[in-house]
């Protein structure tokens, strides 16, 4: 066989590969969205589960889950940031960046079960706080920590250092630099970071199995320390424990859609942002 | 002058707060470490019997201790003489705690049962073949008729060579985790092994061959596959894969370390396509030119010069893909079946050690050894989820100075 053949049939290959990749995708996301289509309506999304979660809606899992959104990145986001603010732009010393880089990193690909089982041990034993939405966030939180320094370190750094030279060359402060030149310029790249961190913190179960997550609760949460149904693990129960498995599918396959649907909104509105401000840049 | 202090001051403090922030990121790295391992490690030590609990035999036998398996084989009642534990010939007459009612009456025992000890120590002493397993509560002290039998500890042997995972046996529980580790690689290695060939190929395919028209629409594709959430994978697994597989085989169930095996190839491969494409893209133009230059084709210049410089990157994705099937802990736990047993084929059920914290720890009291093992298992995933991140770490490192000679 002449090369020339021999490349046309791994190049080939690699196309039917990457088909078959595409294939996968569309088959899932195909079968989430036709079969959860049917379930979908205003009521599903805006009333309770009722009769053993056979009938009615989702709304208490929805809220849950955007309580428990909002709370872990209302710890995580200020604290991630202003983490990897400190080791791109300020820390001098080499030894300990490279601690926090080996420690998030290293935390990074700890499975989301483990942060479970910390969560569990220290909010809700020790420090007492129960199943609640407390607990829940801040291990939620504790376990999208490294994504957000990671994408707010990649921002920092692909922002110019001529941009830090010539402010610090114009006379304003270190603080100054980072607040007025460095952060404007990094934004757009650390919101997307944001909106991906979302993403993956709404489809979470096993954080909170143990941290915040309940099986069925008539009324909505009242405060931070109470428990809260939430749309990952509601699915799992549809899925797996209901007491009527048959009559609850419609059920579990709108809230599959309901879930994959953040998902791609929040991977859509990335995309949004990372294209606006790129044409932007552009046309300086 | 006071307004440049005051400025001053300000950058001190705000950059405080940065580096206080850094310091709170440590320290919750080391809180999980430490927690962890604290939980985990109490372990070892604890007595083999349920706590609260203990055996007694009549003072006659020679037994003075009874290995956990032992203990559950005779109160199973697969051993049935004294001979086969290396005692006296004998049938065993296991005795539960229960059993004293129905020998005595309510009033037999007196006020508040203080008499249920002295009763108790009366049945061991008319069965010299008695094994029973009483409340510390209502024990009978040990005296010439009654013989409490040694506590033994759990040890780190019994928990990594154990074959045997029963975390609820009463007397006593058996916690062998090489069930759930045999289980738990045989999934993940079976799901890289499916993962390798696409991921790779498409990893090729992005770097080498696709124009940028295709990769705007690979990329955020591949990126939607790594954010869709385990749940709606384990889902998507139960309403497709399992049926699917069941039927295909003729197996009495599909939930199987195949089809978890599947799943876990599906959410592999984003990790394995980003980590690879990566390592492809870093190799430098000038190689390839100089290929093209010396007469190669595309194909051979890929081939010949491309992936084998980026080996030790591709290396990395596979450690890492294999990192992330190994962590999956909800996919799994919904199309993989759960039973802790010995894995004997890729079409038995299987349980995995993230699946099995994630399925046991609601119903393991918080001072037990059950949710002590379960921590341990916890350990062994954070160990070994480490050591993957650290490799991948040297690996591409190595890689990298290698590049720069």
């Amino acid at each position: 066989m002449n090369r020339k053949s021999k490349q046309t049939i791994a190049f080939g290959a690699f196309r039917l590969l990457s088909l078959a990749v595409m294939g996968i995708l569309l088959w899932i996301l195909g079968f989430i969205i036709y079969n959860g289509a049917g379930a979908m309506s205003i009521e599903f999304l805006t009333t309770s589960p009722k009769d053993n979660m056979t009938e009615g809606g989702i709304f208490p899992a929805i809220v849950g889950t955007f309580y428990l959104v909002v709370c872990s990145m209302a710890f995580a986001f200020p604290l991630g940031v202003m983490s990897a603010i400190y080791i791109t732009e300020y820390a001098s010393n080499a030894t300990i960046v490279r601690i926090i880089r080996i420690m998030t990193n290293n935390l990074g690909g700890v499975p989301s079960i483990v942060f479970g089982l910390f969560g569990m041990s220290l909010f809700v034993n020790t420090f007492g706080f129960g199943d609640s939405i407390l607990a829940g966030s801040l291990t939620l939180g504790l376990l999208i920590l490294p994504l957000v320094i990671r994408t707010t370190e990649e921002a920092l750094k692909a922002v110019p250092d001529a941009y830090r030279s010539g402010s610090l060359a114009l006379g304003a402060t270190k603080l100054q630099t980072v607040r007025r030149i460095v952060m404007p310029a990094a934004m757009p790249n650390i919101i997307t970071g944001l909106i991906l961190s979302i993403g993956r913190i709404s489809g979470e179960t096993a954080p909170i199995l143990f941290t915040a997550a309940a099986y069925f609760l008539p009324q909505l949460p009242h405060s931070i320390f109470d428990q809260v149904m939430a749309l990952p693990y509601h699915l799992y129960v549809l899925a797996t424990s209901g007491t009527d498995i048959e009559a609850s599918e419609g059920a579990a396959y709108g809230t599959a859609l309901v879930l994959v649907g953040i998902v791609l909104l929040m991977n859509a509105f990335a995309g949004v942002i990372r294209r606006y401000f790129n044409n932007k840049m552009k046309t300086y | 002058m006071l307004a440049k202090r005051c400025n001053k001051l300000r950058e001190r403090i705000v950059e405080r707060i940065f580096s206080v922030s850094g310091a709170i990121t440590t320290i919750a790295i080391v809180l999980i470490v430490v927690f962890l391992f604290r939980e985990g490690f109490g372990l070892f030590g604890s007595s083999t019997i349920e706590n609260g609990y203990s055996l007694f035999v009549n003072a006659k036998n020679d037994i003075s201790s009874l290995s956990p398996t032992d203990t559950k084989r005779i109160f199973d009642g697969e051993i049935t003489d004294w001979r086969d534990v290396g005692g006296k010939a004998g049938e065993i007459k296991v005795f539960r705690f229960d059993e004293i009612f129905n020998l005595y009456s309510e009033d037999a025992f007196g006020d508040n049962y203080a008499l249920l000890p002295d009763k108790l120590a009366e049945v061991i002493d008319n069965n010299p073949t008695i094994i029973a397993f009483l409340p510390d509560k209502y024990a009978p002290k040990p005296s010439s008729v009654v013989k409490r039998l040694t506590d033994r500890r759990i040890t780190a042997a019994d928990f990594v060579l154990g074959t045997q995972w029963l975390p609820t046996a009463t007397p006593s529980p058996l916690y062998g985790m090489l069930p759930l580790i045999l289980g738990t690689l045989l999934v993940s290695l079976f799901a890289v092994i499916l993962a390798l060939p696409l991921g790779l190929g498409v990893a090729v395919y992005l770097s080498e061959l696709s124009d940028n028209r295709i990769r705007r629409i690979m990329k955020p594709a591949v990126e939607l596959l790594a954010g869709i959430p385990s749940v709606v994978y384990g889902f998507f697994g139960l309403a497709v894969l399992v049926p699917l597989v069941q039927r295909t085989f003729a197996l009495p169930v599909g939930e199987t370390a195949f089809s978890a095996g599947i799943v876990l190839a599906i959410m592999a491969l984003p990790t394995i396509i980003s980590v690879a494409e990566d390592a492809l893209r870093s190799i430098s133009p000038a190689m390839r030119e100089a290929s093209l230059a010396l007469g190669a084709t595309k194909w051979q210049t890929i081939y010949r010069v491309v992936i084998p410089c980026a080996k030790s990157g591709l290396l990395a994705a596979i450690v890492l893909g294999i990192g992330r099937a190994v962590g999956e802990t909800m996919a799994v736990l919904m199309v993989s079946g759960n039973a802790a047993v010995m894995p004997h084929s890729l079409f038995e059920s299987v349980r995995t050690i993230p699946a099995t914290i994630a399925a046991e720890l609601g119903e393991a009291p918080s001072d037990g050894t059950h949710y002590q093992a379960l921590f341990m298992l916890g350990c062994i995933l954070f160990i070994f989820t480490s050591i993957v991140s650290i490799a991948a770490e040297i690996i591409t490192k190595k890689h990298h100075t290698s590049k720069e000679l």
